[in-house]
């Protein structure tokens, strides 16, 4: 008897996400609370990573920078599926605010790269005695998850309408993401400087708890980060995208009084 | 179906031959690129012998990248591709058939110059075999590549000059273990692994890129 209610109401708030209105003011709702959230894990994952986790007994000090590293890489790849699947969302049901989502998504995610990638390229001056390794896979295939965002916003850019540009470059996405297993297995497959994986392997995480524990929270606040600064764009690009219509013209006339 | 594969297969052919100039540029820039490199770093046999590969690989794959702007730009500009998307027809078989005909005007003939590339480049004789299973097996990779980035920039006036950058992070993969075959092969070494890795790819890059493909000119021209 339960059913057929539960299952309308998931269908409502499908159909929900669908509205720009709806999705406007649910992110303007999010923010907040997303911003406070990762500033206080932040600063929390920060002080416990950078002062009072020990030492590694090999690399000193300097292994602290997984702090930042390992979370904007993280970002980097997650980001890059966040982009991908809404894109195809877009893409299959011809959903606006899907692309506006991938629109969003693709800087955030470019930055991250950069800031995965230097750095890792910090991180491997005192480590391995260089800032990059061309012969690495994963430094390669990092960088070129750079380009494919890169790729990803000068397509859509060299459109003139919008609706044209997010339905070809969704497709450059979905066709992308090819690269991020790549990138998630190159330390596998191929050995060279990068070390292995720390978090996701066979036998749990290879790190000690005084210095995943850290790791795990700056993991939450930079996702709660990335979030709080995906709703901030998606509202900018809601209003872009529904600068016409009646709700935001309201919108415009009750903020301008 | 199959019969549709064939009938725009020898249409593509037969256009590719008509054109011909436009058919061996790619080609005629894959030999230049591949004779100027020398000039730009040393012709010592040593390192000529070294970076062989290297350069051989990266004028393939540019010289593909050339040959791809004709792919569906002239026939969405004289109507014949609304043509076929309306046609009965899957449009997957019609790209996979245009695919294929890219493929034979622009890697088949790469897999007859490499080997003389590679041969200045003293790379041994005992090596070619390899060179030739292993770039025919990504060059069909590369077609596919290049369709991609032909359908998505079709309906852009200046397609040509983005295509490199959506297209060459995707090389990667083939990049990697062509050189690694080639480099195994001139040294006198087993290539089974990296080949096969070249094949799975390519059958990857066959089976899903056509579909997509499709999509893609469907969208662009819709």
């Amino acid at each position: 008897m339960n059913a057929v209610p539960m299952r309308s109401r998931l269908w409502r708030a499908f159909h929900q996400l669908g509205s720009p209105p709806y999705v406007y003011r649910l992110a303007g709702r999010l923010a907040p609370w997303l911003g406070v959230a990762s500033c206080v894990l932040l600063a929390v994952g920060a002080f416990w990573g950078l002062v009072l986790a020990p030492p590694d007994y090999l690399q000193g000090n300097s292994f602290r920078i997984i702090y930042i590293h390992v979370p904007s890489a993280y970002l980097s790849m997650g980001g890059y599926v966040l982009m991908a699947v809404a894109a195809g969302i877009g893409y299959i049901w011809r959903m606006k605010l899907a692309h506006g989502v991938a629109v969003c998504v693709a800087p955030l995610g470019a930055w991250f790269t950069a800031l995965a990638l230097v750095t890792g390229g910090i991180w491997g001056k005192p480590t391995w005695g260089t800032y990059w390794e061309w012969g690495d896979a994963r430094l390669m295939f990092e960088l070129l998850l750079l380009f494919l965002y890169i790729g990803y916003m000068v397509l859509r850019m060299s459109f003139d309408e919008r609706e044209k540009a997010d339905r070809v470059s969704a497709l450059l996405a979905v066709v992308g993401v090819v690269n991020v297993p790549i990138i998630h297995y190159s330390v596998e497959w191929w050995t060279t400087l990068h070390q292995g994986p720390t978090l996701i392997r066979e036998g749990g995480p290879s790190i000690t708890m005084d210095m995943l524990i850290p790791l795990l929270i700056m993991l939450a606040g930079f996702s709660l980060f990335f979030g709080w600064l995906l709703c901030k764009r998606l509202q900018g690009e809601i209003l872009r995208r529904e600068r016409r219509t009646r709700w935001v013209q309201n919108l415009a006339v009750e903020a301008a009084a | 179906m199959l019969d549709v594969v064939r009938q725009i297969l020898l249409r593509d052919l037969r256009l590719a031959f008509r054109r011909w100039s436009e058919m061996a540029t790619p080609l005629i820039f894959f030999v230049i690129i591949a004779s100027l490199f020398p000039l730009a770093a040393s012709p010592d046999e040593a390192q000529l012998r070294s970076t062989g590969a290297a350069v051989i690989w990266m004028s393939a794959l540019l010289s593909s990248l050339l040959a791809l702007d004709g792919l569906f730009r002239a026939d969405s500009e004289d109507g014949s591709m609304e043509q076929l998307i309306l046609g009965p027809a899957p449009l997957g078989l019609v790209v996979f058939a245009k695919i294929v005909a890219h493929w034979a005007v622009s890697g088949v003939p790469l897999l007859v110059l490499a080997p003389l590339a590679a041969l200045s480049f003293y790379l041994p004789l005992t090596a070619l075999p390899e060179l030739i299973a292993a770039l025919a097996l990504a060059t069909p990779t590369l077609s596919v590549l290049a369709a991609i980035g032909a359908a998505l920039t079709v309906s852009l006036r200046a397609g040509g000059t983005i295509i490199g950058l959506l297209i060459l992070p995707l090389t990667g993969p083939v990049l990697i273990f062509g050189t690694r075959a080639t480099e195994l092969a001139a040294l006198g070494e087993p290539v089974a692994g990296p080949l096969y890795l070249l094949a799975s790819v390519a059958v990857l890059a066959v089976s899903l890129g056509p579909p997509i493909t499709a999509a893609a000119v469907r969208t662009a021209l819709e």
